[in-house]
């Protein structure tokens, strides 16, 4: 066991260093029950049904305030997307593809032969379509607040293992707490949303600032909301997204039922695979990575005994 | 080895002729084939050629990366994003290259432990151990440019964190900022000059690797007992094929855990902030470096308190700079004339001390300084009012609901009132931090130093031969 020893060490450094990612005040994201298929080791790869509901999700919901501004509709049909077609290799004959593209109009980055803007339907080759023309015109209609891009917000979420972006994305959405909400007149007589909470040593109430929602999922700190022990304060935080998903928001093409966590897996699998549109290539390649890596080694770990094998060391 | 006589035959005429013009396989020879190793090297001893194939890697990977980046602030999130999307295996080339850097880094410092452990620095090895300090710093500071290229949160305010560390230094601080920055602050500029610094500052550790190896094959390998070499035939193997094989296997191992790190965890080494493009109006909530740069950044953190007229800021970077410079005097603060801690019983026990605060200052540099290790007792509540006379007063609480109700009975009587948190006293990672820190100082200026003078070696063979056949002999400790 002494030629692991270095080995332990290591890893056993390797695991201090992760713990350099500071825990939150956000209540630790899950994924469903059953984990996500993608995560699965050795060689996991997407469930592209629920990736193709997912991009009917996005498109259907979040794309009215979130961009996805590093995807292009090509991505979409080439090896790994959702609407990848082994008849169409390249993603720009893909008509599934170019039928999606053509339903939104964008305006051409180049220019009619007069210098004038030019309003087209969007090709293939064309990047999403950003629901707003700047940040600052994102900022004003959401009330200040920037919905971020989600390009790669599975990968800006979490610590870094796989499917903890995509168990944010699933526990915010279903994390909402709105079927708690209370609503009572508040001193300047306007309607003030409040929620009770009773749950261990939590005891108190939390009011929802005007504009903003409540979960226990999202990094904040709900202390200047919080009537009750200031020790004992919820988890979470506000955010300016109202919950988005009620059960039916989208109906499915392929007639799933679309609840509100069967929504929120399929969104949270698009985004798991927009953010690394090639992570069904790094599953399919690793297994026999690690195959070759460990014949490898036994074959040289072979070599060195028969090497050594005279030599007293 | 010096004096070790080359054996290198050169047989075919193209041979003949290079060798009389310059004979670089007979270099390569006397280094890699024939070159005298000694028998005993266990193997910690595989992590020199472990860092070979990393730094390899990195430059081979890195060069590829350089064909698809852009380095401006407007692009650079964008471009590595594509090379990952769009390049063909630009997903292997980039995970490879940025797990690559934590690897390198795990790899190195396994390697500098056991130079510590058996003594490697001691004579006649002090100019190996000092250009191993130098590779040592240029690996800390390419990591630290090339963290900077995706231009994520992460890049952007820790590259602030480190800049700002200049400024501390009086008078030539703020010149030497802005010199670094090439501005007023980070900007496209700096990351600019971060990228060509990237790709310059790895071919200079080539560099100082090909002087570091050359240093090591004029005394020759440093060994588990610390015993020179006395007899060529009995004490040593030729590097190849012994070592060849017995290093490629331990390359081969090495690499599997890095490809699983590389296939099924190839961010979880990282940040997540660092996925968000870089935005200098929005600060993250922590700034945590690599957690390479955590023991490090967990001395700089510790020091809390001025020592005369020099203030915290600055002698928290002297301590962390310090903590680096103190490793390049070793060779002269280790008194002991035994080379390997195996035959040192009171100094071994020290050393692993030391390994233990390296690990407990990276804990320290993950976690928030006011966060409790320990805590000692419960969280009071304050009630602080401030009455209709205009009188203050606090009271402290156990429970919430007499707190509530003394704080609701002063409102009622026209005070104002509130309740805070008074957090028990507890043993924070900031004690923590310090009391290794001070650790972490003391092992090198004090303990090694005394120990040299006053502790009593024990078993130390008289030769390597010797220790090889007393395997099972009480007095020495087993070798590999």
């Amino acid at each position: 066991m002494k030629l692991f020893r270095p080995l332990l060490v290591g890893l056993g450094a390797m695991a201090l260093g992760l713990t350099a990612h500071a825990a939150g005040g956000a209540k630790h994201a899950h994924g469903p029950d059953e984990g996500w298929p993608f995560a699965k080791v050795p060689a996991g790869q997407l469930d592209q049904e629920s990736v193709q509901r997912g991009f009917q999700v996005y498109k259907e919901v979040c794309s009215s305030c979130h961009g996805m501004k590093l995807l292009s509709y090509r991505n979409l049909g080439e090896k790994g997307g959702p609407f990848y077609s082994d008849e169409y290799p390249n993603a720009n004959d893909n008509p599934l593809v170019k039928a999606i593209a053509a339903e939104v109009e964008i305006l051409d980055p180049n220019p009619d032969e007069n210098g004038d803007p030019v309003y087209r339907p969007a090709i293939p080759a064309d990047t999403f379509r950003s629901p707003y023309p700047n940040d600052q015109a994102a900022m004003a209609a959401n009330g200040g607040a920037m919905p971020p891009d989600l390009s790669v917000i599975t990968k800006a979420r979490g610590h870094g293992a796989e499917g903890e972006g995509a168990s944010y994305i699933y526990s915010l959405m279903t994390g909402y707490k709105d079927d708690k909400i209370k609503t009572k007149v508040g001193e300047d007589g306007l309607n003030v949303n409040y929620i009770e909470f009773d749950d261990g040593e939590t005891v108190g109430t939390l009011t929802q600032p005007t504009g903003l929602y409540y979960n226990p999922y999202f990094a904040g700190d709900a202390t200047p909301q919080w009537d009750g022990d200031p020790r004992h304060v919820p988890y979470g935080g506000f955010l300016a997204m109202a919950p988005q998903l009620p059960d039916g928001r989208v109906e499915y093409i392929d007639g799933t039922e679309a609840t509100t966590s069967q929504m929120a897996y399929d969104v949270a699998q698009f985004l798991q695979w927009a953010g690394d549109p090639k992570q069904g290539q790094r599953k399919s390649l690793a297994l026999p990575v690690m195959i070759y890596l460990v014949l490898l080694s036994i074959l040289l770990w072979f070599s060195y005994k028969r090497i050594w094998r005279n030599v007293a060391h | 080895m010096s004096g070790h006589e080359s054996t290198y035959k050169p047989n075919t005429g193209i041979e003949k002729w290079l060798d009389d013009r310059l004979p670089i396989i007979r270099l390569a020879h006397d280094s890699f084939v024939d070159f005298p190793t000694p028998k005993n090297l266990n193997y910690w001893y595989t992590f020199g050629g472990i860092l070979a194939v990393c730094l390899a890697i990195q430059i081979i990977t890195g060069v590829v990366l350089a064909m698809h980046y852009t380095a401006t602030v407007n692009e650079a999130f964008g471009s590595v994003e594509r090379i990952m999307r769009d390049v063909p295996f630009g997903w292997l080339i980039r995970n490879i290259h940025m797990v690559g850097a934590s690897m390198f880094f795990l790899a190195v410092y396994v390697h500098m432990f056991r130079g510590l452990y058996y003594g490697s620095y001691k004579a006649p090895r002090e100019v190996l151990w000092l250009l191993g300090c130098v590779i040592f710093l240029l690996m800390m500071a390419t990591a630290f440019l090339g963290y900077m290229l995706p231009w994520g949160q992460m890049s952007l305010h820790g590259a602030n964190v480190i800049i700002n560390l200049f400024g501390a230094i009086p008078l030539v601080g703020e010149g030497i900022q802005s010199w670094l920055m090439g501005g007023p602050s980070v900007g496209n500029q700096t990351l600019q000059r971060f990228f060509s610094l990237h790709y310059l500052l790895p071919f200079m550790i080539a560099g100082v690797v090909i002087l570091h190896i050359w240093a090591l094959h004029v005394p020759g390998n440093n060994n588990p007992t610390g015993k020179e070499v006395q007899d060529v035939e009995k004490d040593t193997i030729p590097f190849h094929p012994y070592y060849t094989v017995k290093d490629g296997f331990a390359i081969v191992v090495f690499l599997i855990i890095f490809a699983a790190f590389v296939f099924y965890a190839p961010n979880v080494l990282g940040h997540a902030d660092n996925y968000i493009e870089a935005n200098p109006l929005v600060t993250p909530a922590h700034i945590v470096p690599e957690w390479y740069l955590l023991p490090f950044y967990a001395i700089l953190r510790a020091i809390t308190f001025n020592i005369g007229p020099i203030d915290a800021k600055l002698l928290g970077v002297i301590f962390m700079f310090g903590a680096i410079a103190v490793l390049f005097l070793l060779p002269w603060l280790d008194t002991s004339k035994v080379k390997s801690m195996r035959y040192r019983p009171v100094a071994k026990q020290f050393f692993f001390g030391f390994v233990v605060a390296c690990l407990l200052l990276s804990w320290c540099g993950a976690s928030n300084p006011d966060d409790p290790v320990i805590s000692m007792g419960e969280d009071k509540l304050v009630v602080s009012y401030t009455d209709a006379a205009g009188i203050e007063g606090t009271r402290v609480f156990e429970e919430y609901a007499p707190a509530a109700q003394f704080r609701d009975e002063q409102t009622a009587s026209g005070a104002t009132a509130s309740i805070a948190v008074q957090a028990a006293p507890a043993f924070r990672f900031l004690h923590l931090s310090q009391i290794m820190t001070a650790y972490y100082f003391a092992y090198f200026l004090l303990i090694l130093p005394i120990l040299g003078l006053r502790e009593r070696p024990k078993g130390e063979p008289d030769s390597i031969h010797q220790s090889i056949l007393g395997h099972d002999a009480p007095a020495a400790a087993p070798a590999e």
